[in-house]
């Protein structure tokens, strides 16, 4: 019980500083935990999926495979494979981070790792539609053409500019995530 | 994916998986449930958070922000928007629409819509978890950084 506690007390926090607002000015509190209970909701109904294949993932596609396809010497074929997964991904960012644990524990590389983060980001299919019909053909189209190398390079970057050591704790750390806390 | 293709794809799956192995369908969805109550917490905060942002800084205030010609300051303005708030895409590029037809610049728009989707300033908290502290600004930076070449380009290309 007291574990739950110390697990939730940021959300506690939060949640009190909500309630407080709402006192202070009730019109914002108000709007503030209806959006709030709206977006839960939302994370209810789109989130659940996500979970379920990522579990699949986890217990029935072997690490070597995950290696082989998109371990650190896959070359060409991890990255576009990274950027596909991520593409054809559907949810808000914070939901890519568990998915790229499980990668991390399947030997996924680094910067595929994060090529699948900025792809997940940026270039999500129905998304980039949805923006083709909004902000018209030049803006979404330019958007792609500039986001697609953008994000190779900055995955690229991010591979070398964090030390073996770090990436290896990263590594240890998604190893403990799967399970319990 | 749409949301209804995903859950289709994952009950296929997860059928196919049942009908292979009742014990290792167990297993993935006790794994699942796992990694989701371990960032439960988290993703509580940043909902909490995005909410009362979002109840602060409605698209009135936002079109005020960055609308008109407001130049690179807009667009500084407009990426420090981008960065804060998480907003899903199909608000955010009906809202950017309007802003453009209410006379905001391309540049500005581009810097908001570039930012909003890859830096998250209010899930930190969720990627300092899986990807420690250094990495997780350094990935926001570099996106922040990269988000002006975006908005340049677009700024030239559909300006």
């Amino acid at each position: 019980m007291i574990d739950v506690i110390k697990r939730y007390r940021g959300f506690l926090v939060v949640l009190a500083c909500v309630g407080l607002l709402t006192i202070i000015n009730r019109g914002i509190g108000i709007k503030a935990i209806s959006i709030s209970a709206r977006s839960f909701v939302e994370m209810l109904f789109i989130i659940p999926p996500i979970f379920v294949l990522l579990g699949l993932l986890d217990v029935w596609v072997p690490r070597e495979s995950m290696v082989k396809y998109m371990g650190e010497g896959s070359g060409l074929r991890g990255v576009l494979l990274s950027l596909f997964i991520g593409s054809a991904a559907a949810g808000p960012l914070y939901a890519a981070f568990p998915v790229s644990a499980v990668f991390m524990k399947k030997g996924v590389g680094f910067s595929n790792i994060m090529i699948f983060i900025g792809a997940w980001s940026t270039t999500k299919i129905p998304m980039v539609l949805f923006e083709f019909e909004s902000l018209g053909k030049a803006f979404a189209l330019t958007r792609l053409i500039v986001d697609v190398p953008g994000i190779i390079i900055i995955a690229l970057l991010l591979n070398k500019l964090g030390s073996r050591e770090e990436i290896k704790e990263i590594y240890q750390n998604a190893e403990k995530m799967g399970s319990n806390p | 994916m749409d949301p209804y293709i995903l859950y289709g794809v994952t009950l296929v799956l997860l059928w196919v998986s049942f009908m292979k192995d009742k014990n290792k369908t167990k297993m993935s969805l006790k794994k699942g449930w796992k990694s989701f109550e371990n960032i439960l917490p988290e993703f509580l905060v940043v909902i909490l958070f995005v909410g009362t942002l979002l109840a602060v800084l409605d698209p009135a205030m936002i079109s005020k922000l960055i609308g008109g010609d407001s130049g690179w300051i807009g667009v500084i303005l407009a990426s420090l928007v981008g960065s804060i708030t998480l907003i899903p895409g199909f608000v955010a590029f009906p809202t950017a629409a309007l802003l453009l037809q209410a006379g905001a610049g391309y540049m500005q728009i581009a810097a908001f819509i570039s930012t909003l989707m890859m830096v998250g300033v209010v899930t930190m908290p969720v990627e300092i978890k899986y990807f420690g502290k250094k990495m997780t600004l350094m990935r926001n930076l570099m996106a922040f950084i990269f988000s002006f070449f975006v908005a340049y380009v677009i700024g030239k290309v559909a300006g």
